[in-house]
């Protein structure tokens, strides 16, 4: 023990680290901006733009965050982390949140000590393939050659997919969604599987987008979410109830743009929500405007879909189980109360 | 009757070579057609460059669209690469997530390698010359960051006059009669730490906060350099070096606690071929010290525990990959140390590298100082020198000088091989390259990005390659017939 005090004590002072307390939201507000891991480059998701701005669909949410904290949706340090280095990052306190399309599992959940606070985005493995092979369904896929990524869920997926219904399958197996691609487009393999969302940003790139199409069938969940460490309630009550205000809002109509407006709505959630009614934010340990300050920095969850990876983007994704629960999905916020 | 001579007295003129032996021809005859098996191999290798080339050069120059917004405007038949989409980007892809108005201080930081570099590594470039490149470059660049980015606003004032006496100093140094010396004892002993300031900004010493810290490193740096003055004057060389060496550290403590007053700019934003340049140049520079104190301390057999320890150092280190290294690094370092206490990521990862190169480079020295006869070592010692005096002296030059290839291919692949650290999540040249080809606007240009990083990595290792034998020929005086 005290060999490991000395040890902290000679790190902190050589390489001006900070020691990290219990409470995470004093820790955020101390130092100044989150710490947010995202992936390192993942289509939609996150990616830096020309600028070396990160944006995308996660990257909101930490800019949600950040704002509802901070009232600034820009105090926000991306950390890149990868597959392998996500969970490490977020155990060693390196990084206060991950919005980083992690599928929330139990063992995740309950073995690794995280907290998932909702899922943002419904995802499931599925199955691209040429329109002119006539398949309209995965069932027909008996003897197809496969496209498929080494070392993922979704192999392990696409073999029980198989197994269960009695068929069997050529696997080509790729390193990367650029060789499979590759592969797909010249005729290397029938199908090409990833998580849909991912299938829809590599058709939008084939040469022929039109002449593909994405079966229906979706043989594995992957809910993605969130995620902060297990122990600090606070923090994880203040991300997961960012995440439902996002979601709430859109059921409401509130927007980036009427968001100052609606503080003045007869809506009695809705003043809730913005703060002009209640003490919701003092509940979280923030401002009364907090989901007034995340809104109005990047818009309900319609708006952050639309404007990352809606149909009028170039990943061209359908609301589908992601629209709200009275408009055919399954998004279900609890109330603001 | 007149004088028939049949005998031809004078010389008759060189005929000349036939046609099929000179020229074009013969040189293609002799070169690629000499056999019937070389000329099918010709032929061969013909018809793929036919395939390859023409083709290539289109998608490369020709159909390449220089000018583009986005993916849509290179999505039309026949288009080749997109470079618009590196044009686009090349912010990115050289700085990383730097803040846009810092950009000057990596460069001047590449600039800095360079001035002090080129007169070490290039024995015949006159003073003259290198004083006259820099006030060049070093005029180019005070306009560009000061004036064309608007440094002076930005920077308060000890900032500017410590930069600006800072450069005064660099081209003081050049101008002097030795620059060569000069430039050494800069780049080991003033470049690192300047180079720290300059990407970081301040290092947060904490021991430095307080009045008592303050009076403590005050009282080492005098009793220090006190200590050394007084042992030089009585002619102990060990005691003066130790003693310099306390002070040199103190006043460099000092000196990074203060960083110019530079803004502090996170290592996070490190990235592109910044981040690639400073992990090999970092992992170069300590690999090759630390590795010949390993291989000397390898083959110091009257010492066995100096001599296990770099047995040990060296065969634990070279026995695992440097994935695994930079793994343990990443992820075994936090769970030793307590919850949120983190090294930095980068740090972590240069320590990682600069350890692994280290031992690759120990086996590579001690080949060479395998080399040296046994003789030498004995001459060295007949004329009366000591350890460090003979291996100073006598042993290294020479072992050094025989090993330059393979302490040069040892850098070509440490400079490759930090490329592995974007599998950690640090955002170097390939990484960028990666997640650049992720943005909604640039989706599936792969090819084009690595097309453009590999120019870069090939641009940067084929340099080398060429310095090293540049090194070889300046060198070889007697070891090659």
């Amino acid at each position: 023990m005290k060999l490991k005090t000395l040890m902290a004590a000679g790190a902190a002072l050589a390489f001006g680290a900070s020691v990290a307390n219990a409470a995470t939201l004093d820790d955020v507000k101390a130092k100044g901006y989150i710490d947010c891991g995202v992936t390192t480059g993942l289509a939609g998701f996150a990616a830096p733009d020309d600028q070396g701005n990160w944006t995308g669909f996660d990257v909101d949410f930490c800019r949600a965050m950040s704002a509802a904290v901070f009232g600034d949706p820009d105090k926000v340090k991306y950390t890149p982390t990868t597959g392998k280095t996500r969970f490490t990052a977020l155990q060693s306190g390196e990084v206060d949140v991950l919005a980083r399309n992690t599928t929330w599992t139990l063992s995740r959940d309950v073995d690794l000590g995280f907290e998932f606070v909702g899922v943002n985005y419904y995802d499931g493995q599925g199955f691209m393939i040429r329109k002119d092979l006539g398949v309209t369904s995965a069932k027909q896929l008996d003897g197809a050659s496969v496209c498929i990524q080494t070392g993922t869920t979704t192999e392990l997926n696409l073999a029980d997919f198989f197994r269960a219904n009695d068929m069997s399958f050529t696997p080509v197996v790729v390193e990367d969604s650029a060789e499979a691609r590759q592969n797909y487009d010249q005729g290397a393999c029938d199908v090409y599987t990833t998580d849909r969302s991912g299938l829809a940003a590599q058709r939008a790139v084939l040469q022929d987008p039109d002449a593909h199409m994405v079966l229906p069938e979706i043989i594995s969940k992957e809910p993605l979410g969130p995620l902060v460490r297990h122990g600090d309630n606070q923090w994880g009550d203040i991300a997961r109830w960012t995440l439902n205000a996002l979601i709430t809002a859109e059921e409401l109509g509130i927007t980036a743009d009427n968001a100052a407006s609606m503080t003045e709505s007869n809506n009695p959630e809705i003043r809730r929500i913005l703060g002009s009614e209640g003490d919701l934010g003092g509940m979280l340990g923030l401002e009364a405007d907090w989901a007034l300050n995340a809104l109005t920095a990047v818009g309900n969850y319609g708006e952050i879909f639309d404007r990352h990876i809606g149909p009028n983007t170039p990943i061209g994704l359908d609301r589908g189980l992601n629209a709200l629960y009275n408009e055919g999905g399954i998004l279900y916020s609890p109330p603001f109360r | 009757m007149s004088d028939l001579a049949y005998n031809k007295t004078e010389r008759h003129e060189d005929l000349p070579p036939p046609a099929s032996e000179v020229g074009v021809f013969g040189w293609l005859r002799h070169n690629f057609f000499s056999t019937w098996y070389n000329s099918i191999g010709t032929l061969v290798v013909l018809y793929l460059f036919y395939l390859m080339v023409p083709a290539t050069l289109d998608w490369v120059l020709f159909s390449a669209v220089w000018d583009a917004t986005s993916n849509q405007d290179c999505r039309f038949e026949g288009a080749g690469a997109c470079w618009g989409f590196i044009d686009a980007r090349l912010n990115l892809f050289w700085y990383g997530f730097y803040d846009i108005e810092n950009y000057w201080r990596p460069s001047l930081v590449g600039l800095m390698l360079l001035v002090f570099a080129v007169p070490v590594l290039f024995e015949k470039i006159p003073a003259k010359l290198v004083g006259g490149v820099t006030g060049v470059f070093g005029l180019g660049w005070a306009v560009w960051a000061f004036g064309g980015l608007g440094q002076v606003a930005s920077l308060n004032l000890p900032v500017t006059i410590g930069l600006l006496a800072f450069i005064g100093l660099i081209t003081a140094g050049v101008f002097l009669r030795s620059p060569r010396s000069v430039c050494a004892i800069a780049i080991v002993g003033v470049f690192p730490w300047v180079s720290v300031s300059l990407l970081y900004g301040p290092v947060n010493v904490e021991s430095l906060q307080s009045g008592l810290g303050i009076a403590v490193y005050a009282i080492l740096f005098l009793a220090g350099g006190g200590f050394g003055y007084w042992s030089s004057k009585r002619l102990d060389a060990l005691g003066a070096f130790l003693g310099y060496l306390v002070a040199y550290f103190v006043a460099v403590i000092v000196f990074l606690s203060w960083g110019f007053g530079l803004t502090i700019q996170p290592t996070n934003t490190f990235g592109g071929l910044m981040l690639t340049l400073v992990l090999a140049t970092v992992a170069i520079g300590v690999s090759l010290p630390l590795g010949i104190i390993l291989a000397l301390g390898r083959r110091a057999d009257n010492m066995p525990a100096v001599q296990m320890l770099c047995i040990g150092f060296i065969e634990l280190v070279r026995a695992v990959p440097l994935i695994t290294i930079l793994f343990m690094a990443q992820f075994m370092l936090p769970l030793f140390l307590p919850e949120g206490v983190n090294f930095d990521n980068v740090v972590r990862a240069l320590v990682g590298v600069s350890l692994f190169a280290s031992a690759y480079m120990a086996e590579v020295v001690r080949g060479g100082l395998q080399a040296i006869p046994k003789g030498q070592f004995e001459a060295a010692e007949s004329l009366g020198l000591n350890y460090f005096l003979k291996m100073r002296l006598i042993v290294l030059p020479q072992a050094l000088k025989i090993v330059i290839p393979g302490i040069v291919s040892t850098f070509i692949g440490l400079f490759k091989d930090t490329s592995l650290v974007s599998i950690i999540g640090l955002m170097d040249l390939l990484l960028i390259a990666k997640s650049s080809v992720t943005d909604s606007k640039w989706l599936g240009l792969e090819h084009e990005a690595y097309f453009f990083i590999a120019l870069v990595y090939f641009v940067f290792c084929f340099g080398m390659s060429r310095y090293s034998i540049y090194l070889e020929g300046k060198l070889h005086t007697g070891h090659k017939r």
